[in-house]
């Protein structure tokens, strides 16, 4: 696959409401990331960052504001920026291959060159011997890296990601975020994620961007300045994920919802240890 | 990926082909208790038919009748093979069926496609839908008569009319059930709106259009007997109103049976048709 140099993503007073009379999701939201970067938007529910992401990803309008990449407006869905979400959402007629070649059929690709692409990117993800199979055949974590080289296969300068571990057991979770992460690195894409585990924020940013308050604003721009590969035993992310922490309880305060995080974390770690 | 991720990938390989074998065994038993039951089922009509046919045929009074038995049904088969007969009514009654159930799909799954998607046409069209549904296929048939030229055509349009509506509302209500996301999903890989309609959306419910048209091909059958015993001199209905006049009771019984095996034929090739589309897992 040939590599990508990502984009410089521009969003400055951004802001946005359902309705003119629902209430402001979120108000005067301004990010610059470079090529490549990695962020992780952390927050409570509600706070807008889903509707972000879906703006960043042309599925939804604004209401004011800008958002660029590379300097164009993103105003429709476009296959240089991609977004998985929470469930896989396969399509459950298609085999593995269909499904991952699927968008480049959309792009009306030449069938030699899709199945030439869609061999390389589940050879990127690991499925080679899933090809053929089913997508109802796979577990959880297959069909979310089934989702993932859908993704990469359109070669995308963003990849935005909603939350897409959250249903994952601890283990495939912890497997897939450092995969996602290294490929970004590898490929040279940047990521884009919405998350409320801190872990994950610090195992996957170069920078996690807080948001808190209603309407929602960015409250806290931090950089996770830390060598890959991350491992969550590494003292090093341990420190990271407890000042992390410490922001997130800072910005939020809601001492509540960290503290079941944290415990969830624990369960999560000592699953891990488990394995 | 890790090799933990490789341990647990043989692991359920492993697990996946035992039980793979113990469901081999198990589907080919119940394969053979599914046929033996077919089989059993049928014989056990056959032998209604025949004792049936055994009272007629014992009666003073009903024995004029014993045409309608078994055997003499049976042995009238060579004889309507031999002029054609049958040949010409299934050939005349089965491009009457397929024309309507045809002009049935072609306007009804786009219906019920746009049933599905649009809220306004949904609510629109709901009144005026059901009320027509209500109406008895056959009673469009002086209407029918008048309007088109042919007999052949009026017959069309009574199947066609007849077959609507299991297609369109089994198409709007498979829609109803395709995942919002998978919308989202595909906008987002660039679908186009012609991509919706051919690689999301029909694939997502053929399932239920064909089941809608198993339903249509019933109710067209149902409908393409007797509409074919009025104005038309040939097909299968016309072929059992002719015999009823000749007083041909074997040929009558022969063709009323050729009409059940036909109609169990195209419902079988119709719910083979459902398994091979249905993407849903057993």
């Amino acid at each position: 696959m040939a590599e990508r140099t990502g984009v410089q993503i521009t969003i400055k007073t951004l802001t946005h409401r359902y309705t003119a009379k629902s209430p402001v999701t979120f108000e005067n939201v301004d990010v610059m990331a470079e090529p490549g970067e990695a962020l992780v938007i952390i927050g409570r529910s509600g706070c807008g960052k889903s509707t972000l992401l879906h703006i960043l990803a042309g599925l939804l309008g604004k209401t004011s504001g800008t958002v660029r990449l590379d300097g164009k407006d993103v105003t429709e869905p476009s296959s240089q920026w991609i977004m998985m979400f929470q469930a896989p959402h396969l399509f459950p007629w298609m085999s593995v291959e269909q499904n991952v070649g699927i968008g480049l059929r959309f792009a009306r690709w030449p069938d030699d060159k899709v199945k030439k692409r869609v061999a390389e990117v589940i050879g990127l993800v690991h499925l080679e011997e899933f090809a053929r199979s089913n997508t109802q055949d796979l577990s959880g974590g297959q069909q979310q890296r089934v989702a993932l080289a859908r993704s990469l296969v359109m070669e995308p300068d963003l990849l935005l990601l909603d939350e897409p571990f959250s249903a994952l057991d601890a283990f495939t979770r912890a497997t897939l975020q450092k995969d996602v992460r290294a490929l970004s690195k590898q490929l040279g894409f940047n990521l884009v994620m919405v998350t409320h585990d801190i872990d994950e924020a610090v195992i996957m940013a170069d920078r996690a961007l807080v948001m808190a308050g209603s309407p929602g604003q960015i409250v806290h721009d931090f950089k996770v300045d830390l060598e890959d590969p991350r491992e969550r035993q590494d003292p090093k992310v341990q420190s990271m994920r407890a000042t992390l922490m410490q922001i997130f309880h800072d910005a939020a305060g809601v001492p509540v919802d960290s503290e079941e995080e944290e415990n969830s974390n624990a369960a999560s770690n000592a699953e891990l240890v488990g394995n | 990926m890790s090799n933990g991720d490789a341990d647990v990938a043989n692991i359920d390989a492993a697990e996946a082909a035992s039980t793979k074998a113990a469901q081999n065994t198990v589907t080919a038993k119940s394969v053979g208790k599914s046929l033996f039951n077919w089989a059993a089922g049928l014989a056990i009509l056959f032998v209604l038919w025949w004792f049936g046919g055994y009272l007629i045929e014992i009666n003073p009074d009903t024995t004029n009748f014993k045409g309608f038995g078994p055997i003499p049904t049976f042995k009238a088969f060579p004889e309507l093979f031999a002029i054609g007969k049958i040949q010409a009514a299934v050939s005349t009654s089965g491009y009457r069926l397929g024309a309507g159930l045809l002009i049935a799909i072609v306007v009804g799954v786009p219906i019920g496609i746009l049933l599905g998607r649009s809220k306004v046409f949904r609510e629109l069209s709901n009144s005026p839908f059901q009320l027509i549904r209500m109406i008895s296929p056959l009673s469009w048939e002086p209407i029918a008569v008048i309007v088109f030229a042919t007999w052949n055509g009026a017959i069309v349009f009574l199947i066609a009319v007849a077959a609507i509506w299991p297609v369109v509302f089994a198409t709007a209500a498979g829609l109803a059930k395709v995942d919002p996301a998978w919308f989202k999903v595909a906008r987002n890989l660039g679908a186009k709106p012609w991509h919706m309609v051919t690689q999301i959306i029909l694939p997502a419910i053929m399932f239920d259009i064909l089941t809608g048209v198993r339903l249509a091909l019933g109710v067209g059958w149902i409908v393409l007997v007797p509409a074919e015993f009025l104005g038309v001199t040939s097909g299968l209905g016309y072929s059992i109103a002719d015999a009823r006049e000749t007083l041909s009771y074997d040929h009558l019984t022969a063709m009323v049976l050729t009409i059940g095996v036909m109609g169990y034929i195209l419902d079988s090739s119709c719910a083979m048709l459902i398994k091979r589309f249905s993407w849903h897992h057993q």
